[in-house]
């Protein structure tokens, strides 16, 4: 707490008491809690006490017309104990999880990179080529038109045309391909703002370091990436592991979106979908926010996971 | 020493590495850009082209007809276009706005002044980062209700501003512009408020061009969902996705639809992307 602008050459009187230390210490940073204002007044509003107040509503009945009643841990009991579909759902989430999270968080990093080596305005293009999916939005009725099930879908069409398939696949309703058809959306649509927020990072590194890097006897790109480019990226890698965590955690959209809702023997429903079945198609809001409670809890656990490992390596 | 450095560029590795880089970029890329390029194709066609067999990747006779009758159906509508689109347009620019200067300001406390509650404060915002639930719109809804706001243009734009994930991104970038230069900044009397905006912001270029695309993209897709239900005040996705929605025989004009919606965001990516290039690589900071 002192390395604030205090004047040069002042002396702090080293308080016995700590509470009119930090009084002291907060009078004196008057100016920048008057920076942080406009912000966390509008975030506490808009943010912070909708989700406080979502908080307890897991733990009551809930059907939006009457006052919601406490019923302490019924719901999860129910959804732990007697409700397979949520099984099921936690079952698909974590593949999804698993699979997604990684996959494109790995290649958000290296496209990054890749893209980094290029000449001039190729980066721009290139780099709009793969962040084009988020600024597009609501394009899932064109992969609807290709994972289209009858022989005039595109992918049917043309995996026919070349010999691959023998006959049209119901990618969109056979519950056998529906989770992978999802899974190539969601990879498709994910790679978003980590992948962005990296290739910013990469255009804020100081290019002496690169340069004291070719000095220090650097010979090739891998041990670049190693000793320079990766440690300077830390705040950059955790922004997008966060990012990766939350858009894979809760993935609902596409399903929702891309194919029939609930999806064939619940082959690709995820715990978000789940949580949609109950609040918006039945109105049991207790039983939806308790689904999203348990979601929010496992994302706590796997940023606090996601923290630790980013640790060891990187100093954000 | 300047004889052993030469000419070294930024990046050092063979010329087989950078093909093979290109050709994998190339390959992805084509991956990423096919649904887009079929959703311009599509608003692109005819409707006799809808139904041929085997389903093209291209065109055959280009038309405009989409488009014009996607102008004409937003013409008969009870609210005038224009208006749908200004509402649209009026959100974005404020949500942006705001967010910028807000996230910008919160963000350069948070990362780099010490003042007592800066922790909890960082604390909410990576807790409130990881919540998601599908009451919590109830919950706004509620609050804003009690502020009156049900049915006005802030029912749209403030929920959107100050976002856990716009302070996040600032903070991770303020936190790597060094103290030296914060330091002495303050020791030629610059108060925290210039600090910000004269010091810390022009040396993190990158990433407010970076949040001024998060935003932009993120506000131009609100809808006006449960809070707002005058038609006068709608923003236009609301209004697009009605006529999306609207089946086969609206198959086209759907792809116009979408097709309008995406090049605003496209535009202003390609804009301020370009304009960031890599000057930051050689800004004199030094530590």
């Amino acid at each position: 707490m002192n390395n604030n602008a205090a004047p040069a050459g002042a002396v702090r009187r080293i308080e016995d008491n700590k509470f009119l230390y930090t009084l002291r210490e907060m009078w004196r940073g008057k100016n920048a809690y008057g920076m942080l204002a406009p912000f966390f007044i509008l975030f506490t509003l808009m943010t912070a006490v909708p989700v406080l107040m979502s908080l307890p509503i897991g733990f009551t009945n809930f059907n939006m017309v009457s006052f919601p009643q406490l019923i302490g841990f019924d719901n999860f009991y129910t959804l732990f104990m007697e409700d397979e579909v949520f099984l099921i759902s936690i079952q698909n989430t974590l593949v999804f999880a698993l699979v997604t999270g990684p996959v494109s968080y790995v290649m958000a990093f290296m496209l990054a990179w890749f893209i980094h080596q290029l000449p001039g305005q190729l980066k721009t293009v290139f780099t709009f080529i793969f962040y084009a999916p988020t600024l597009a939005g609501n394009v899932y009725a064109t992969w609807q038109l290709i994972f289209s099930g009858d022989s005039h879908g595109i992918a049917n069409a043309y995996l026919t045309d070349m010999g691959i398939l023998t006959r049209s696949q119901e990618w969109l309703t056979d519950g056998n391909l529906i989770l992978y058809v999802v899974i190539i959306v969601q990879l498709w649509i994910s790679l978003g703002a980590g992948f962005l927020a990296i290739r910013a990072g990469f255009q804020g590194i100081p290019g002496d370091r690169y340069e004291a890097g070719a000095i220090e006897g650097i010979k090739n790109r891998a041990q670049e990436l190693l000793y320079i480019t990766i440690p300077a990226m830390g705040p950059q890698l955790l922004f997008a592991a966060v990012m990766q965590i939350v858009a894979s955690f809760s993935a609902g959209d596409v399903s929702r979106f891309l194919t029939a809702f609930p999806t064939t023997d619940y082959r690709a429903h995820s715990i978000m979908n789940h949580a949609f079945d109950f609040g918006a198609l039945r109105f049991e809001m207790g039983m939806a926010s308790a689904i999203c409670f348990i979601l929010f809890i496992s994302m706590l656990f796997a940023n606090w996971g996601i923290k630790k490992l980013l640790g060891k390596y990187l100093d954000s | 020493m300047k004889l052993v450095i030469k000419k070294r560029k930024k990046y050092s590795g063979s010329v087989g590495g950078d093909i093979a880089i290109f050709i994998l970029l190339i390959l992805l890329g084509t991956f990423m850009l096919f649904p887009i390029y079929l959703s311009v194709i599509q608003s692109l066609k005819p409707p006799e082209e809808f139904f041929l067999f085997p389903p093209r990747l291209y065109v055959i006779s280009p038309t405009s007809q989409n488009f014009i009758e996607l102008f004409e159906a937003a013409a008969t509508m009870w609210v005038p276009f224009s208006r749908y689109l200004f509402n649209s347009m009026l959100v974005t620019v404020c949500v942006t706005g705001s967010q910028l200067i807000l996230a910008s300001m919160a963000a350069y406390v948070l990362a780099k002044v010490k003042v007592p509650g800066v922790r909890f404060f960082n604390r909410t915002i990576e807790i409130s980062l990881l919540f998601t639930s599908t009451v919590l719109y109830i919950m706004q809804y509620m609050v804003m209700a009690q502020l009156n706001m049900i049915n006005t243009y802030f029912a749209i734009t403030l929920p959107f501003i100050a976002t856990p994930m716009s302070i996040f991104f600032m903070r991770q970038f303020m936190g790597q512009i060094p103290d030296s230069i914060i330091e002495a900044a303050q020791m030629d009397g610059c108060g925290h408020f210039r600090t910000c905006w004269q010091i810390v912001m022009p040396n993190a270029k990158p990433a407010w061009v970076t949040l001024i695309i998060f935003a932009f993209t993120a506000a131009w897709q609100i809808q006006g969902g449960a809070f707002i239900f005058d038609e006068a005040l709608k923003p236009l996705p609301t209004v697009l996705q009605q006529i999306q929605v609207s089946g086969i025989a609206r198959a086209g004009v759907g792809a116009a639809a979408t097709v309008f919606m995406m090049l605003p965001p496209m535009v202003l990516f390609l804009f301020c992307q370009g304009n960031v290039l890599e000057t930051m690589a050689h800004s004199g900071l030094k530590e």
